[in-house]
């Protein structure tokens, strides 16, 4: 059994270790009916003669390569005219994302030649590695139960040097991802034969590519979480709704609507964690859309206004936040084995207030900036420009600091690629503006609550340890107090592991939600308990 | 202002001392030789296991002592002179007591067998047991366990979590005989065995016997069986912790003798925990008591006397809960292994063995007295509400769905439960529809 995990892992090593090389195994060479298609005419205007003197029919062994040295072309060029002053034909649109663009168009690597292949080779071999090693758990760990033993001495799940190593990978990825995606041209490559079968000979954007590990990723790390909690159908349905809705709604649907010529839109994205459902683009193609794009619009209001706050004040924010939501299906699968590194301390509850409630604040000056020149120009006001500038700010720039900071760096890098070190929720506990939305209806005005089950509280920790939000449980239960915190996301994991049946999440009537008001612990009749 | 001095930091001690802060200003100190700062002695396992880290089971952060005024200090207590009211102090030196609370828990009961001070043979109470245990279990291959009973078992679950096979001796003929009746017994037994304990009932220690370094490498029992093992886990119950109190004034007999207000028979000196011993047990309970939950109660109720207002030991309805391996076990109410006459009750099992509920109640009027479960969750309020008030089974019965505990989406099985009840025993209990559970405590 234990030979057969192994053998298990050195599979998953292998495909994680073709998909980390891909990189490096491009071939790339523009032809010159690539550029000329590729590139608009403002570009080719622009770019042209550098590019046929420095690149055209030139090999680079990788599209790193081939992507440094055009990007460097596009940026010389972009100072030159904004040293010349010719605003008019400055390059709007990201270096990284022309290169990107380009590489895929010109790339003649051996995994674009082989991309079923190598969709095996690393999806196909990590997938089956992976889930041989988590099945043999079935066996390898007894009985179904808490089976948590050995966590804090496994290197992969204390902080040591296996959770270092995972950390490094994921944030490279993450910046790969976000801001020099052209690297990974290759291996959005090899996702093409997948994306074919919806729209045959379409080709894979980056992504595409992360969709597709994402969800990979939750289904197999759902499967962990079937075997591991197979004894909590809480957590077995919990699980399968953060499945559906991420496979169906975050990523069938998205690629299937587009298909009969509606936008493809994922229903369940609410304000403000979609923070660009206001941009113009948006907004504007929605408008094009007919009637669904119409839907779509009002649905986008409704599911923020009414729909989340009504859900909340019923079963609390968990209803998004761990049965609905895509980073926390995320968080919850993939980061499951390390929801115990999520830092308890007193300091870390007041920065977490200070943090969240400041991307809130931020959230709400974006869309105000955002739902302005969007409806301002959509009116038609400045000649269809709108108004893009508030008190000498401009809109576009709360966009680019809001996308960068919070959308690309917090959300992603920090928020996932952490996970190893920081736990699994650091993003939906310190930085998701729809968190902390949710969370002040959830701690003022909810029917949802932990309840503490009288007295029979040991202190012992385990749930304090597994919150993946850093609540820490224990100073609750131990005085018999109901736990109700705005960062709780309801995962209900605090129950499944309290040794001596004390916590159970639940809705009721608000009368008495707070529980035991003390000091006296249930069990003690020598006082006046506060009922 | 009042010097309150208190030995020992478990949750006695610690309790006490946190509403003594609620209740004055009086200058509180902590002393023990333990470790500096209170932990959770019952998640001790959890540290070996892997499932947190010591940091983990401490349930203050550190600085939580110096902002509540209660003073820390990490030394033993040699002897306590309590003429001039003085504790001297292994460090050398003295301390100054206005009120002195003994709150110095218990230790392992070792009974006297050949071997029983070997390397390799310990207990499961202390923090110092569990950095020995973690020292014993390099190269350990198999542990024998001795006694049938909470600690046991958690000291099974943790040496199987490292790969060390475990022999389990069980004196009497069921597994925690003196406490769970036979059904439940068979229950827990059968669960044991299903983690691969090898369980041996009617089995008695004989001797332990060492290796040429002075090492346990094996043990003999009574049969004259010997079983080689590199680790012997002592755990036949514990009494109080009080050797170095037998020196002073304060009388000791098992434990420190108190009156229901925890008073020895020294003025200002008080004993709580595992170390009292009520000269007669309070509410029909034990006079020595040596569980989690009661050491609270006492910590919350002297906090009250030596703050002024002189309360007695009243604690509320009997609880208590345990976790062996995978099954927990909680108990409202008193179920004794052995019901007492003109008890009557009722279990029942699920077929697969590993779910059930036990309920006793007064064959004559029908009062309800006790409900022991096993892997399912009941309502503390509901069964502390029911036994105060004095409900009858068929109420307890009857409200069965809304006493349940259990996580959303469990399966129930109060039906099944109540169809079996009233078939065996000719009642008539109709299940009531689950509602929201403060309802019941208004009413």
């Amino acid at each position: 059994m234990k030979n057969l995990k192994y053998t298990g892992m050195v599979i998953f090593l292998i495909g994680l270790a073709i998909f980390t090389t891909t990189p490096f195994l491009g071939n790339v060479k523009m032809t010159e009916a690539v550029m000329l298609e590729t590139l608009d005419e403002q570009k080719l205007g622009n770019l042209e003669v550098q590019l046929r003197e420095q690149l055209l029919d030139k090999e680079f062994s990788s599209a790193f390569a081939f992507s440094r040295a055009f990007i460097g072309i596009y940026e010389a060029k972009n100072e030159e005219l904004k040293a010349n002053k010719e605003w008019g034909q400055v390059m709007h649109t990201k270096s990284a994302s022309v290169a990107l663009d380009l590489s895929r168009a010109s790339n003649n690597g051996i995994v674009t030649q082989n991309k079923w292949l190598f969709f095996f080779l690393t999806f196909g071999l990590g997938i089956i590695g992976a889930l041989f090693y988590i099945i043999v758990d079935l066996k390898l760990k007894g009985p179904p139960g808490i089976k948590n033993d050995g966590i804090y001495h496994d290197t992969a799940t204390n902080r040591g040097w296996i959770g270092v190593l995972t950390a490094v990978w994921l944030v490279t990825f993450y910046i790969v991802l976000y801001f020099h995606p052209y690297i990974m041209t290759d291996a959005i490559s090899l996702t093409d034969p997948v994306k074919g079968l919806f729209k045959e000979g379409a080709m894979a954007s980056q992504w595409f590519l992360y969709g597709l590990l994402y969800c990979t990723s939750m289904l197999v790390m759902g499967v962990r979480m079937y075997i591991k909690y197979r004894h909590n159908k809480y957590q077995i349905v919990r699980t399968t709704s953060v499945l559906f809705f991420q496979v169906i709604f975050a990523f069938l649907l998205v690629e299937i609507l587009p298909l009969f010529g509606l936008p493809g839109r994922d229903l369940k994205n609410a304000m403000p964690l979609d923070y660009t459902f206001l941009y113009k683009y948006n907004i504007q193609e929605l408008l094009d859309a007919g009637q669904f794009g119409m839907f779509l619009i009002i649905w986008g209001f409704v599911l923020s206004i009414i729909v989340v706050p009504t859900l909340v004040y019923f079963y609390g924010k968990r209803w998004y936040c761990s049965w609905v939501c895509g980073c926390g299906g995320l968080a919850e699968t993939l980061g499951d084995p390390y929801r115990q590194l999520s830092n308890k301390k007193l300091w870390a509850w007041k920065l977490e207030r200070w943090l969240v409630h400041g991307v809130l604040v931020f959230a709400a000056i974006l869309t105000v900036f955002v739902g302005i020149h969007t409806f301002t120009s959509l009116g038609g006001v400045n000649d269809g420009e709108g108004v893009s500038t508030i008190m000498g700010i401009s809109a576009f720039d709360v966009r680019d600091w809001y996308g960068f900071m919070v959308g690309a760096v917090f959300a992603g890098v920090i928020g996932t690629g952490f996970y190893p070190l920081f736990g699994n929720r650091t993003w939906c506990r310190f930085g998701c503006p729809l968190a902390a939305y949710m969370g002040l209806v959830q701690r003022f005005k909810s029917r949802f609550r932990i309840t503490t089950n009288g007295g029979q509280c040991i202190s012992c920790g385990n749930c304090s340890t597994y919150c993946e939000q850093g609540i820490d449980v224990r100073a609750y239960a131990q005085k018999g107090q109901n736990i109700i915190r705005s960062s709780c996301v309801g995962c209900g994991v605090c129950s499944a592991v309290c040794p001596r049946g004390v916590l159970k999440l639940e809705n009721g009537p608000e009368a008495g939600r707070f529980g035991n008001e003390g000091p006296i612990v249930l069990g003690n009749d020598g006082f006046q308990l506060n009922q | 202002m009042d010097k309150i001095v208190i030995i020992g930091n478990g949750i006695s001690g610690v309790t006490a001392a946190r509403h003594i802060r609620k209740n004055s200003d009086s200058e509180i100190l902590i002393i023990s030789a333990e470790t500096e700062h209170f932990f959770s002695r019952t998640a001790l396992m959890y540290v070996y296991m892997g499932h947190m880290r010591f940091e983990d089971i401490k349930p203050y952060e550190d600085w939580f002592w110096e902002k509540n005024r209660i003073d820390l200090k990490f030394d033993r207590v040699e002897d306590i002179k309590t003429d001039t009211k003085q504790l001297v102090m292994k460090s050398g030196g003295s301390i100054n007591y206005d009120k002195l609370i003994l709150a110095v828990g218990s230790k392992p009961n070792k009974f006297g067998w050949p071997g029983q001070d070997l390397d390799g043979v310990q207990g499961l109470y202390s923090f110092q047991d569990l950095e020995s245990i973690e020292a014993n279990s390099k190269n350990a291959k198999r542990a024998v366990i001795v006694g049938g009973g909470l600690i046991g078992v958690e000291l099974a679950e943790m040496m199987l979590s490292r790969g060390i096979a475990v022999t389990f001796l069980v004196r009497e003929s069921k597994f925690w005989g003196n406490v769970l009746p036979d059904q439940e017994g068979k229950l827990i037994s059968r669960h044991i065995q299903k983690h691969h304990v090898d369980l041996r009932f009617n089995t008695e220690l004989d001797e332990i016997i060492a290796d040429e370094n002075g090492r346990a490498k094996a043990i003999k029992t009574k049969d004259g069986e010997i079983i080689e093992c590199q680790i012997v886990g002592l755990t036949a119950g514990v009494s109080p912790n009080v050797a170095f109190i037998k020196n002073t004034n304060i009388e000791v007999e098992r434990g420190i003798k108190v009156n229901e207000f925890f008073e020895t028979n020294i003025k200002d000196v008080y004993a709580i925990g595992d170390c009292a011993q009520f000269d007669q047990g309070v509410n029909g309970r034990r006079n020595i008591e040596q569980v989690w939950y009661t050491g609270r109660i006492m910590g919350e109720t002297i906090a009250q006397t030596v703050t002024g207002n002189r309360l007695a030991y009243n604690p509320g309805p009997w609880f208590n809960s345990a976790k062996f391996f995978d099954i927990e076990y909680q108990t409202y109410g008193w179920v004794f292994a052995e019901k007492l006459e003109g008890e009557a009750d009722f279990y029942w099992e699920h077929p697969k063995g590993e779910i059930c509920i036990h309920v006793v109640w007064d064959e004559v009027t029908g009062l309800f007295k006790g409900l022991n479960v096993f892997g399912v969750r009941m309502r503390h309020d509901l069964f502390d509400k029911w036994l105060r008030d004095g409900a009858g089974v068929d109420e307890v019965m009857a409200n069965l769905s809304t006493a349940n505990f259990d996580p959303e989406f469990y399966s129930h099985y109060e039906k099944a439960i109540v169809a079996q009840f009233n078939a065996e025993t000719g009642r008539n209990v109709e299940l009531k529809a689950k509602k929201w559970w403060r309802n019941l405590i208004r009413n």
